[in-house]
């Protein structure tokens, strides 16, 4: 027992099993499953704590195994790991508890939650892939775990959802098979490494890695929302709450977005990505996905397709810092996968709760529901604040560093795009609050007396409250030790040469 | 020593044939322990290759051209193995299946002459004996396959019938072409002796056109939907898992052993090629049908289609061995999850009374434990990891990028995604906004073996993605490509 190599299995363990677990449970067995998916997720935060302290004092942590001849699969804990999966497995914990109320007495629980778990072990494989081969397996079986969440609810339009859903994802997927076959082809077994290593590979063709390059950034494309690969995603959105919650904050968007990070940084190397004049496209598609993604979201009427375009287009400013090839652009992009993740979630769960709440769906429903739902409608206040930028909300590092990066790297037809997204965003996420806050209700619930001691369910009200505080306090301490940020910042250190 | 194990493995299925018929009472369990004993000698054989390497064992004493020789090599060994583990889990599933006295009674020996047959198979390794366990293996088939008791299946199983005879009939007169002008069977021998000549070309013609049709091989594929359709669930399972592989087992054997002196590229191409229409063909049909076990029926033909990839595959020396492997794996990964498949179906298809996909719905969701089985058993076939279909595919796409044969690299793609368009035809009668799926669920005329049985060799399927270092390392004690090299070979 060596806890080196066996930490990261134990975190992946720790969703796994009571997984597997739980498909086996009765359904009437709810509080057992209940346990058991609080125990899981408690104990994955316990060993992701140690797994943070590690690495910060220089551990390495690695599983391998031996897959095929000359092929591993391997499980590694950098930095960049570390802030994905501390991300998922916090969010992992709020979101069942909150799955656990938003579902309470409808059916197929146990399913439910067997493959949120699984998802979320999807998750947590992804983020602690050690080479791209594990990363590609951890992904596929994202796409296998997240469609029956999507369907979940067996309706013609979920069936048709989950249809659309699959045909995106594993499209992108088999294309995602032949760049990483054919990069192993080429160049062996790559395990991730900071700075990368093709740079290294003097033999390696220039045209044959762009078209690799190509190939691996249309199959992360898909899952990261980027246009024109995003059709899935609003589709999507006929899924539970909990699970659009997940889906958008973590699970996938952010594992094809992470796929794009990992690949410019620890495959490419960001220099020699650039040198072969791949990031310049990279980030002006993302540029692009961001404003044709607010655009969208201004003409959504309904709450959860105006977040699912929000989704759209934030996700992007992940690629766009990627893309720029700058250290404090790289700080941006790689910060805002979690403050992102805290906002989105935050809305997210805001929207779930109006609408099991109260059964508002339509943003022109939503007229006066601050005096009904006011801790609700505070916690969306912050976190739709945040997406716009407003300091000292967390969203407001990502674009500073974002717009410093970009100056910094001479490339300043990114500013206008960051005041045009942040102008959009205030476009479509104002309204919003101005209807909650400050017209008066006209709806019938308006005279409605809560049943319950809270404006909702308590455990639907906390998540939202908990990570809307996060995302104020990742923000106003985001020079602490530990933070996002300053995590950040240690991982753009390790990928630059200089 | 390994004559007496050989001999569990041939004799004993034989034996337990004879005795079912005596003693119809104890049928099952003397099927089941034969069963047994057959897995207990093959793990044991398979332990003795690993530790001395490959042995040939002759008959009585008399060794080749004379006698009859028997040989365990390690993908030998690997398709016993695999044969053998279904054989238990279709032993198991066929008790609670049938359901009718006479069934039963008439299933237990044709289904241990048939694992008979399977097994001298793989152990043979001369024409003639090939022959003659193609015969039992297809009279065996087609009688299994009239067990369901229905005119269609009878219409199935005669049209069967007459490919198989037709099959092994141009067999034997390859076979005896052959005999006639080089006067061996031993395939060994005949490796030695072979000339590229018109005889030649034609008898190899033959054999090999009998062997695709008794492989259902694209075109020659018109008589599997049916018969695999129509037969009982263990029946097809059997069939589509195990007999198919027989013949196409042949196959392989006979190119490595003659294809370097007399093949040339053209045939490999055109072998390849007819795989890569399987594929599609398959695919199609199966995305098409509007029944379910006809959609798993298809799908075999379009796994099939992977198979005869290889062939290509091999025209490049460098690549070879990693080749055969992907393609060993592609045969033990599909044999694992389409008995999956077809266990899982005949479930469904018991529950409901019907197998009509649209209308199977409400029966699907009473059978979870069977949903998941279809799920594991589903991924593998689209080669999505983890999974034995998946180092599948993996190998054999590292090997056409190696090679640069891009247009393989479409085939697997195009083909992965198609086997996903129609898997999920079927995992989505899992989703259904009116029902609740309880795992323990109770089901009155679905047994728990019944359904555990699906799940286990499912959840063997994805196990196998695990495993690929030891399978593969078994299949390279005394690959078949070592007596290329050592013929001082290279096509």
């Amino acid at each position: 027992m060596n806890w080196s190599n066996t930490l990261p299995l134990l975190i992946l363990a720790s969703s796994l099993l009571p997984g597997i677990i739980i498909f086996f449970l009765q359904e009437k067995s709810t509080q057992l499953r209940t346990f058991l998916n609080l125990l899981g997720a408690c104990i994955k935060i316990v060993l992701v704590i140690a797994l943070i302290l590690g690495v910060y004092q220089g551990y390495v942590f690695e599983t391998r195994w031996q897959l095929v001849p000359n092929i591993d699969l391997v499980l590694h804990a950098d930095a960049l790991s570390v802030l994905f999966v501390s991300l998922s497995s916090i969010l992992w914990l709020l979101t069942t508890i909150y799955a656990i109320g938003y579902l309470e007495n409808s059916p197929n629980r146990s399913r439910f939650f067997g493959f949120f778990s699984l998802c979320v072990s999807a998750t947590i494989g992804i983020a602690l892939a050690g080479n791209l081969i594990t990363f590609l397996i951890f992904y596929e079986l994202l796409t296998l775990t997240t469609y029956p969440l999507v369907v979940h609810r067996g309706t013609k339009q979920c069936q048709k959802a989950g249809r659309i859903y699959l045909m995106y994802t594993l499209g992108g997927g088999a294309l995602l098979l032949v760049g990483v076959v054919w990069l192993k082809a080429i160049a062996g077994p790559l395990d991730f490494t900071a700075t990368g290593i093709l740079s290294t590979m003097e033999h390696l063709d220039a045209t044959t890695l762009q078209w690799i390059f190509l190939l691996l950034m249309v199959g992360f494309g898909v899952k990261a929302a980027i246009f024109p690969l995003h059709g899935w995603l609003p589709k999507a959105m006929v899924a539970p709450a909990p699970v659009s919650s997940l889906l958008h904050a973590v699970a996938v968007v952010k594992a094809g977005a992470f796929g794009i990070v990992r690949v410019v940084y620890d495959v490419y190397g960001v220099e020699f990505a650039n040198q072969l004049g791949l990031l310049y496209p990279l980030a002006l598609i993302a540029a692009f996905t961001i404003i044709y993604g607010s655009v969208r979201a201004l003409f959504q009427d309904g709450l959860k397709p105006r977040l699912a375009y929000s989704t759209i287009s934030q996700v992007s400013y992940i690629a766009l810092g990627t893309a720029i090839a700058g250290p404090i652009a790289t700080i941006g992009g790689i910060v805002h996968l979690v403050h992102q993740g805290l906002m989105k979630i935050t809305l997210f769960f805001c929207a779930g709760n109006f609408a099991e709440t109260l059964k508002l769906h339509r943003i022109s429903e939503l007229d006066g529901v601050g005096k009904r739902m006011p801790a609700t409608m505070l916690a969306f206040s912050i976190a739709a604040l945040g997406m716009i930028g407003i300091p000292p909300i967390a969203g407001f590092i990502s674009k500073w560093y974002l717009g410093i990066g970009a100056a910094e790297a001479n490339q300043f037809w990114v500013l206008w795009i960051l005041a045009g997204s942040s102008a959009l965003n205030a476009m479509y996420f104002l309204p919003i609050l101005y209807r909650g806050w400050f017209k008066s209700p006209t709806a019938a619930w308006q005279d409605a007396i809560p049943a319950e001691r809270f404006e909702t369910h308590w455990m639907l009200l906390f998540p939202p409250l908990i990570t809307a505080a996060f995302s104020i306090g990742f923000g106003v301490l985001a020079n602490a030790e530990f933070s996002p940020l300053e995590w950040s910042r240690l991982i753009a250190t390790r990928e630059y040469v200089q | 020593m390994t004559l007496g194990l050989i001999g569990i493995c041939v004799f004993a299925p034989l034996l337990a044939a004879i005795a079912s018929f005596t003693y119809r009472k104890n049928a099952y369990f003397l099927v089941l322990i034969t069963s047994l004993l057959v897995v207990t000698a093959i793990t044991f054989l398979t332990f003795l290759l690993h530790r001395d390497g490959s042995f040939i064992v002759a008959l009585g004493g008399w060794v080749a051209p004379l006698g009859i020789q028997w040989r365990v090599d390690g993908f030998a060994s690997l398709m016993l193995l695999i044969t053998s583990i279904i054989a238990i889990a279709i032993t198991l599933y066929a008790k609670d299946y049938f359901h009718r006295e006479e069934q039963r009674q008439s299933f237990w020996p044709l289904w241990m002459i048939l694992l008979a047959g399977l097994n001298a198979l793989f152990l043979s390794n001369d024409l003639f004996n090939w022959y003659v366990t193609l015969e039992l293996i297809g009279i065996s088939a087609v009688a299994l396959v009239t067990l369901a008791n229905s005119s269609r299946a009878d219409r199935a199983a005669f049209r069967y019938l007459l490919v198989s005879l037709l099959g092994s009939l141009c067999f034997l007169a390859g076979v005896a072409l052959l005999y006639r002008a080089y006067g061996v069977l031993d395939i060994f021998l005949l490796e030695k002796v072979v000339t590229q000549n018109l005889n030649t070309t034609i008898s190899l013609s033959l054999i090999l056109a009998g062997l695709l049709l008794k492989s259902a091989i694209f075109p020659l594929h018109f008589w599997l939907a049916p018969a695999h359709s129509n037969a009982p669930a263990p029946v097809s399972a059997l069939l589509s898992a195990l007999v198919v592989k027989g013949s196409f087992y042949i196959i392989l054997r006979i190119w490595f052993a003659i294809s370097p002196e007399i093949s040339s590229n053209l045939v490999a191409i055109g072998l390849s090629t007819i795989g890569i229409f399987a594929i599609f063909w398959g695919s199609l049909c199966a995305l098409r049908t509007q029944r379910l076990k006809l959609l798993v029926a298809y799908s075999t033909v379009a796994q099939l289609g992977y198979f005869m990839l290889f062939f290509l595959l091999s025209m490049h020396a460098e690549i070879r061995q990693v080749a055969f492997g992907g393609v060993v794996y592609f045969i033990i990964s599909h044999a694992l999850a389409k008995s999956a498949l077809f266990l899982g179906a005949g479930n469904i298809q018991k529950l409901a009374g019907h197998d009509k996909i649209n209308q199977l719905q409400p029966f699907a969701t009473q059978l979870p434990m069977t949903m998941f089985a279809f799920a594991l058993a589903g991924a593998s076939i689209m080669g999505l990891p983890p999974s034995g279909g998946f180092i599948a595919k993996w190998t054999v796409l590292n090997a056409a990028l190696v090679s640069d044969q891009w247009y393989l690299v479409i085939v697997l793609i195009g083909g992965g995604l198609l086997s996903a368009a129609y898997i999920f035809r079927i995992l989505k009668l899992a989703f259904h906004s009116q029902s609740s799926l309880d795992f323990y669920k109770t089901n009155s005329v679905i047994s728990p073996t019944m359904q555990w049985v699906p799940l286990v060799l499912a959840m063997a399927a994805i196990a196998l993605g695990f495993n690929a270092i030891p399978t593969l390392s078994l299949l390279e004690i005394s690959s078949p490509f070592d007596y290329l090299h050592t013929n001082g070979e290279s096509s």
